[in-house]
């Protein structure tokens, strides 16, 4: 009896069935809830697997959808988004949003099928070199090459796409593994990466220093960026500032770290930034950066950025710290267990009673600002102030890149840290909407706006299959010139208005091609058609499509046009 | 400037593809590498000799290859006490007539015939580059017919000398 029941412990320690088997089980022991994917012939085995086995799978209708509305899903929810798609076409086709994933550090674990073990580097049927191809723009990868290694390797992918610095990792699973049958796999135990061990508590000494800098200042600001997201760090954050009165901006994707309402805020800063954010950044005596790593959107010019300010830079990889911006107190650490740290240190706040008076004269001088006329039409800042009002700041909004994305940026002032959603990095079109597909699965109950483009939607609109299919209530606000907005404002603005290739005349009716997804679809020309079809769209618990026709040549400011320092914004006063 | 940097890494399959793929994409110059095994098993080293501008891009350099999980150890022995050896293999047109000339050259370097023909030498020679440079130039003028060189090796000495400085890797 005893004999029997040792036998039987040890059993329990292992994974069994086939490799596929062991790879679902393994996704179920990491709490997957969602998968998203596309079958294929690399990845039959992984399929039948799922056939039998409870998680939920969405099947995009393409793959760069199915991963982009991981992103969406982990954006929001915080958990690891993941992907399963074929081997050669199927995995090239996620390159981009893994590349997405990559610069805006986006926890992912990507499964690539791949041609069996045995013919691999022979030009097989559907062969690509993925693990060449991704591993510039993966955290880690990984190829398999032993079934009985499954367990370990899917823990170890959690594990390295969701702590430190997230980040995308790929597996990619030769077929035969996959189609390996009776294997018995041992549990994976503790985890043993030697060369991952990121450094999460901040270093007492450097935390002094910075609070002897911020208390002797008279100018701080404060720069919130993702990683006060990725952290979940943004009640200590507002403490933290809110204590200390010390003014805060953000970058693009740091958007929602703080209440977009909030009087310490600043409004983002960068190329689009506000005009009172970003001379903060230009006269600040010390520059407090949380998670953000000085991308060139942001700083423009890096000689003229931040010329008075002593920099403190916070950030979970110390590859960031001195990468762009000479820092005068580097630390290490995670964003919640630096901004606790600082919390805990009790220390005499600066006095910035006066700062603070001039930033809010820069910005009762210099608001963002448009000039609505009626006659034009609706301008895109219009309609998104209207989602503003009419969802009242409490959505996800998901976006691609280009000018409606800074019209987003700067206009939906968000409540709530974790609905935004948007391609910072990689500024990827036709990301926004498969990622509010992606985000409304995440949260089911909130209510999710796509703001797209026209001429990004049309790059992955093909998912409009699943609103169909799922019936989710994801509004998609297509801001519609007809043209490549931001490529046409760059060619009006540094190319004498040389339109080359960027006016597209000819687009599908959108609202007929709502209908062709049993989607409702609206088509609005002016304010008054908006403010009623807005109105009854966002109270539809049914998905939706709104063509907005929008003025055409209106251009996105302030902007700082590449090359200039942020202290030479153009557009700041609309005349 | 010049930096001889070592790594230990584990022996895992595309690590080598990893290492320089990052240095090719953060736009590194590799002027030599070597990579062997190591007294651990399932570890690597490999020592790199590469072109960098400035402190600030070091740095940079020594923090990504850090970054990679396959890489264990990142060290910048540039400015220690090193031991640093390179193999050379030099095929010198040597006909009778020269030869030995040629050989009272190849001497004081202790380089050694590892091959030979009727008009042909293959001399073997070990040592810092500077001295495997020193070598090929001398070679030159009576003709090399070919070349290969092994990359530059690198242990730290057990004793040093001075206290250098050594990038601090945060």
């Amino acid at each position: 009896m005893g004999v029997n029941m040792k036998v039987r412990q040890e059993t329990d320690q292992r994974l069994k069935g086939s490799g596929a088997d062991v790879l679902i089980r393994s996704l179920q022991e990491q709490e997957v809830e969602i998968i998203f994917g596309y079958p294929g012939g690399a990845v039959l085995p992984i399929y039948d697997a799922l056939h039998k086995n409870p998680i939920r799978h969405v099947l995009a209708r393409h793959e760069q959808g199915a991963i982009h509305a991981a992103e969406g899903y982990a954006r929001v929810s915080g958990k690891p988004g993941v992907v399963i798609a074929t081997s050669g076409p199927g995995a090239t086709n996620l390159v981009t949003g893994i590349a997405d994933a990559m610069l805006d550090s986006i926890p992912l674990v990507v499964f690539t099928g791949q041609v069996a073990s045995g013919v691999i580097g022979t030009d097989a049927f559907q062969e690509a070199d993925i693990i060449g191809i991704t591993q510039p723009i993966t955290k880690h990868n990984y190829q398999v090459k032993s079934a009985e290694d499954l367990p370990r390797i899917i823990q170890e992918a959690f594990y390295i796409a969701s702590t430190g610095r997230p980040g995308p990792v790929v597996i990619d699973v030769p077929k035969d593994i996959s189609a390996k049958m009776f294997v018995e796999a041992e549990r994976p135990k503790e985890i043993e990466l030697p060369g991952y061990q990121p450094t999460t508590k901040p270093n007492f000494l450097q935390i002094q220093k910075a609070i002897q800098a911020l208390t002797e200042s008279e100018r701080p600001l404060i720069l919130a960026g993702a990683g006060v997201l990725a952290a979940r760090a943004t009640e200590e954050l507002q403490e933290f500032i809110e204590r200390h009165q010390i003014p805060i901006t953000n970058t693009l994707l740091g958007l929602g770290t703080i209440d977009g309402h909030h009087e310490l805020f600043l409004g983002m800063a960068g190329m689009h930034g506000t005009y009172t954010a970003n001379t903060a950044i230009c006269e600040c005596d010390v520059l407090l950066n949380i998670g953000a790593r000085f991308d060139d959107r942001l700083t423009g010019n890096l000689a003229h950025f931040a010329p008075k300010a002593k920099v403190i830079h916070i950030d979970i990889d110390p590859a960031e710290i001195g990468k762009n911006v000479p820092t005068a107190i580097p630390i290490v650490a995670d964003a919640k267990e630096a901004l606790r740290e600082l919390l805990n240190q009790p220390f005499e706040s600066p006095d910035t009673a006066a700062w603070l008076r001039l930033l809010k004269t820069n910005t009762a001088a210099y608001p963002l600002q448009y000039k609505a006329d009626k006659e034009r039409g609706i301008l895109p800042q219009q309609a998104i102030e209207l989602i503003h009002k009419l969802t009242r700041g409490d959505a996800v909004v998901t976006t691609d890149v280009g000018q409606h994305q800074m019209w987003a940026a700067q206009y939906y002032k968000f409540n709530y840290p974790h609905h935004w959603v948007t391609s910072g990095g990689l500024g990827t079109m036709g990301f926004g909407f498969p990622a509010a597909i992606g985000a409304q699965l995440a949260k089911p109950h909130e209510k999710v706006v796509a703001i797209v483009g026209d001429a990004g939607f049309q790059m992955t609109l093909q998912e409009l299959s699943l609103l169909q299919e799922m019936r989710l209530p994801v509004k998609v606000v297509i801001l519609n010139n007809q043209c490549l907005g931001m490529v046409r404002q760059w060619q009006e603005t540094f190319y004498e208005e040389r339109y080359s290739q960027s006016m597209i005349s000819v687009q599908p009716d959108f609202v007929k091609l709502a209908q062709a997804y049993d989607i409702q679809g609206y088509k609005v020309e002016t304010m008054e058609e908006a403010e009623a079809v807005f109105a009854e769209a966002f109270e539809s618990n049914e998905p939706a499509l709104i063509d907005c026709r929008v003025v055409q040549l209106e251009n996105v400011y302030p902007m700082v046009a590449p090359g200039k320092g942020l202290n030479e914004m153009i557009g700041v006063k609309i005349e | 400037m010049k930096r001889v940097i070592t790594t230990t890494v584990i022996n895992q399959s595309g690590v080598l593809n990893r290492v320089t793929g990052l240095l090719m994409k953060r736009q590194f110059n590799i002027e030599s590498i070597s990579v062997g095994h190591t007294e651990q098993p399932g570890m690597s080293k490999m020592t790199f000799i590469v072109n960098v501008e400035d402190e600030g891009k070091l740095e940079q350099l020594l923090k990504q290859l850090q970054k990679q999980i396959d890489v264990i150890k990142v060290n910048d022995i540039t400015d220690k006490a090193v031991v640093m050896r390179e193999l050379a293999l030099v095929k010198v047109v040597a006909p009778p007539a020269v030869r030995s000339e040629i050989y009272s050259i190849v001497e004081p370097f202790r380089a050694t015939v590892v091959d030979m023909s009727k008009n042909v030498t293959t001399f073997q020679v070990t040592g810092d580059p500077e001295k495997i440079e020193a070598f090929i130039d001398l070679m030159k003028p009576y003709g090399i017919k070919e070349l290969t060189r092994t990359g530059v090796s690198a242990f730290v000495r057990e004793t040093q000398k001075v206290q250098a400085p050594q990038l601090n890797i945060l």
